[in-house]
């Protein structure tokens, strides 16, 4: 049986190193699993959050060999003998302690989002499956944050002042494109989430580990819903002329 | 909250291992070639007409009293806006000029001064619906041109490569032009419902078959840039008596 070199984050932000370790590879191990094997080896003070070990929690969120992943959806036989596998936690987020980092600023950015809103005096809640499809792709994020980590606007520019970040964008958008919500959110997305920061580099998709097609299906439709309201003069004529109201039933 | 950039976690721009500067070094290297290849041939002013062909950069051949220049340079404003403002080009050269960034976790440039697409010049990137309306117009005009071409200058009936090499360009640059993530708004994705009324179920079948195109829009892009180059390459060379047209019969 092999064994695998693993360098892993010690420490704070301001102080900590990459410490090595020695993990005994079994079959079907992940990275997860190596970490667990060092808590109960050799380092039972190393802070790591996790809690399904079934990419469903979302929790176990790293950075291993530099690529944003969850380490119990990264198998350890993709590495090469001999390969020295680096974790180290999360860039975008002040670290706490080893590899757990501090999310809570994501929470805040979610309070900022109007819910959703149906129209009070609806009754009809039938809802047919092709209306439903694309918000049940937004449905399936766990919030692992990996979006938010790799977003260069957050990541390297620490624009979380202005920017809401992809995860964000993705609720948006499965709130805007529900077929019973009569809410408006264009104009928060283009002033206060800053939806024009995001220069759709899709980075955010290359990570998601739920594979949501975040630019594509959720970002860019909503830059496009943006555009209809603020930047499309010859649209919104023609809309006024032909009197048609997209949102809603 | 503490900004994380300069954490001991994350020392220098990447901690990544595998080859991730291949894909933009290509993309890099792709679209220098064809632009140089575009500016030559814009310039040329020469060599773009030969019997019933006629090339692609100079088409709808616009001749004026009043314009003393290539009358490519009236034409080619509206492809390449149309491609600069698409949203897949625009991943591909922020990443590999811009270095915004240069690849997933991968800082390419950092500081607090980025403002994305919300300001000048990047916020014109929202006028990318306008350019894909102009594309469609140039679009439906080298149709006529692929369909003409098997028509020879004597009237009769004709198969040459070059016209079926015009047809597939054609082909190519339809599956671009129609996979727009533009258009896949425009023909159905602004709509939050999808069942109730007619109009709506026929614009969920346009949009459904949008979204296949889009799914590959990578793919059109490449081919269709490739295809519309050599495309014109086959007609100067042909006008130019390097080669033949190739006649079939």
């Amino acid at each position: 049986m092999r064994k695998a070199k693993l360098k892993v984050y010690r420490g704070t932000a301001d102080a900590g190193e990459f410490k090595d370790y020695e993990v005994q590879v079994e079959e079907g191990m992940v990275v997860l699993d190596a970490i667990h094997a060092i808590q109960a080896k050799d380092s039972p003070d190393l802070a790591v959050r996790w809690n399904c070990k079934a990419a469903k929690c979302g929790s176990c969120s790293a950075e291993v060999n530099g690529m944003p992943s969850l380490m119990c959806k990264t198998r350890m036989d993709r590495f090469e003998e001999g390969e020295e596998i680096r974790v180290a936690p999360i860039k975008t987020f002040p670290i706490i302690k080893d590899l757990v980092t501090d999310v809570s600023w994501n929470y805040e950015v979610n309070k900022k989002i109007k819910g959703f809103s149906p129209a009070p005096d609806d009754k009809e809640w039938i809802i047919h499956q092709e209306d439903i499809d694309r918000v049940q792709e937004f449905r399936k994020c766990i919030e692992c944050f990996l979006c938010q980590n790799v977003c260069h606007v957050l990541r390297d520019h620490d624009r979380k002042d202005a920017f809401m970040g992809p995860r964000f964008l993705v609720r948006t958008a499965g709130l805007e494109m529900h077929p019973k919500d009569t809410a408006n959110r264009m104009q928060y997305l283009k002033d206060e989430g800053h939806i024009g920061m995001c220069n759709i580099t899709k980075c955010c998709t290359e990570v998601c580990p739920e594979d949501i097609h975040i630019t594509d299906n959720a970002i860019i439709p909503l830059k496009e819903r943006v555009v209809d309201e603020f930047y499309d003069p010859l649209g919104k004529v023609i809309k006024k002329i032909m009197g048609t109201d997209k949102k809603g039933w | 909250m503490t900004n994380t950039i300069e954490s001991k976690a994350h020392p220098g721009r990447t901690a990544r291992t595998d080859n991730w500067w291949a894909n933009p070094l290509m993309v890099a290297v792709g679209f220098g070639v064809f632009i140089a290849y575009a500016t030559f041939r814009t310039f040329e002013n020469n060599y773009f007409e030969v019997d019933q062909y006629l090339s692609p950069f100079y088409s709808p051949k616009l001749a004026f009293d009043w314009w003393h220049f290539s009358p490519a340079i009236l034409i080619l404003w509206i492809p390449a806006g149309f491609r600069a403002t698409c949203y897949y080009y625009r991943k591909a050269y922020y990443r590999a000029y811009f270095m915004t960034p240069p690849g997933c976790a991968v800082m390419g440039t950092s500081g607090t001064g980025y403002s994305g697409e919300t300001k000048f010049p990047f916020i014109l990137q929202n006028m990318h619906r306008y350019f894909f309306y102009c594309a469609a117009l140039v679009l439906l005009v080298l149709w006529y041109d692929a369909i003409i071409s098997f028509r020879a200058p004597d009237g009769r009936f004709t198969v040459s490569l070059l016209s079926l090499f015009m047809c597939l360009n054609c082909y190519l640059l339809s599956g671009y032009t129609f996979g727009c993530h533009a258009w896949r708004h425009l023909c159905g994705g602004a709509v939050s419902c999808f069942s109730k009324t007619e109009q709506q179920k026929a614009q969920f079948r346009i949009w459904h078959f949008v979204t296949k195109l889009n799914e590959h829009h990578q793919g059109w892009a490449w081919a269709s840039l490739f295809s519309v180059g050599l495309t014109d390459l086959y007609i100067r060379s042909v006008a130019a008596k390097i080669i033949p047209p190739g006649v079939l019969f």
